[in-house]
């Protein structure tokens, strides 16, 4: 039996999970990171990607994550997520209409921090995209 | 003296507004337990927030973010968080209570952001500068309408046209108990997040690299203390206008006794009298 940790993920609107799990393998601002149990403490931001975890009965779940952190520390990790959805209940149709208004905005050039937020806003809805089709896997 | 029928009309009102706070005071019971919810949901995330940020706050990299600046203060901006709908009580005024004893305690000149319609008719009419307007949120605000106020006041933050931010809203503790809480928004105070915040006092690795941390969590963390004042607020909200809502119910109930108890007083009165009349006619006529 591998040895578990505890995992629980926040975001502003509800906590999505909070069990003890095998991994987690999270999406970094230096790339893709695994965490297992008892790693040295940790705090991260994360990039829109893939949140994979193996859950204790060895099951592999797999979430979208638009940004956010991690930090690890006393054998917990704790994801703070700006969102954070099941790849089963991403909703397709939803993101590609997003990418599309981001897309949008980034033609329409406006100031200059406008352009990083559509550039983020395109990343999270190209991420849920290639997450929710499956093709991610 | 009011007449039977004055009397019976005005039952028949106090009973339609009855059954109006009645109705409200349901629908606002079946809203409030959606608040709670979303309020009591938020908070775990915003304490996370606040351990990551206190783990963080004491390194070299925190205490040269612009966010934590603090400038003297030639001007200052107040985010005020009120509903958009009266009829619940004494929320609204508590808060424009708040908000004028903050008004008045301050020497530099103060520029509003109003969230609410109440707030925002309040402060109009009475010819203040407000910068921002944020009415009608809708019922399920969520994180991208906190994202737009918190957003330009930290914009105006860091353009230097306000040397500081602070925020009054109504903190929710049960249904039955609200407070009026009045804070620092900007800059962040690092010895707030480090009060609230257990210390771990260990040495975490960081990845990027603390600037970076900082630079994406420092306006996430604005974000979500506006989200959670949002939040807050909507349940206090709510709740307040639940009770409201019952007591007047209540009274109304205790009207429609009183006048109930006149009108067949009165109906008796008249009877009697008739009655009078008639036993008075036929003595006349034997």
């Amino acid at each position: 039996m591998a040895s578990l940790f505890k995992l629980t993920i926040h975001t502003p609107e509800s906590t999505v999970l909070s069990e003890d799990v095998i991994s987690v393998t999270a999406p970094g601002a230096e790339g893709y990171l695994g965490v297992l149990a008892h790693h040295a403490p940790l705090i991260t931001s994360l990039t829109p990607g893939k949140l994979s975890i193996r859950k204790a009965d060895g099951q592999m779940d797999e979430y979208a994550v638009s940004g956010g952190f991690l930090e690890v520390a006393d054998n917990h990790a704790t994801l703070l997520a700006d969102s954070c959805e099941h790849t089963a209940s991403i909703d397709v149709a939803r993101a590609h209409e997003a990418e599309r208004r981001a897309r949008q905005r980034l033609h329409s050039r406006e100031s200059a921090v406008n352009v990083a937020r559509a550039e983020a806003a395109l990343k999270r809805a190209v991420n849920r995209q290639r997450l929710g089709d499956g093709k991610g896997k | 003296m009011a007449t039977l029928r004055d009397i019976k009309r005005r039952i028949k009102s106090v009973q339609s507004t009855k059954q109006i706070t009645k109705a409200m005071e349901m629908v606002a019971a079946a809203k409030l337990r959606k608040a709670t919810q979303r309020a009591l949901e938020a908070r775990p995330y915003a304490n996370g927030m606040i351990e990551v940020l206190g783990a963080l706050s004491s390194s070299a990299a925190a205490q040269a973010h612009p966010l934590f600046q603090r400038r003297e203060v030639k001007k200052k901006a107040l985010i005020v968080v009120s509903s958009d709908r009266g009829l619940c009580g004494a929320y609204n005024s508590n808060l424009m209570r708040a908000t004028e004893m903050y008004l008045k305690a301050q020497t530099v000149p103060v520029t509003l952001y109003v969230v609410g319609r109440k707030s925002a008719e309040y402060n109009t009419r009475r010819k203040r500068e407000i910068a921002g307007r944020f009415t009608e949120l809708p019922a399920n605000a969520d994180f991208g309408t906190a994202q737009g106020i918190a957003r330009q006041a930290m914009d105006d933050f860091l353009e230097g046209r306000v040397d500081e931010v602070d925020l009054i809203y109504t903190h929710f503790i049960s249904t039955a108990n609200r407070k009026v809480l009045t804070e620092t928004f900007l800059p962040i105070s690092g010895e707030a997040v480090k009060g609230a915040a257990p210390q771990k006092s260990r040495d975490f690795i960081l990845e990027p690299s603390p600037e970076q941390i900082f630079e994406a969590l420092l306006p996430r963390y604005a974000n979500t203390r506006i989200y959670v004042a949002i939040a807050e607020a909507y349940a206090s909200e709510h709740s307040a206008r639940m009770i409201a809502m019952g007591s007047a119910t209540k009274n109304a109930g205790e009207m429609i006794n009183t006048l109930t108890l006149t009108r067949n007083r009165l109906r008796q009165a008249a009877i009697t009298k008739e009655l009078a009349e008639i036993v008075g006619g036929a003595d006349a006529l034997a």
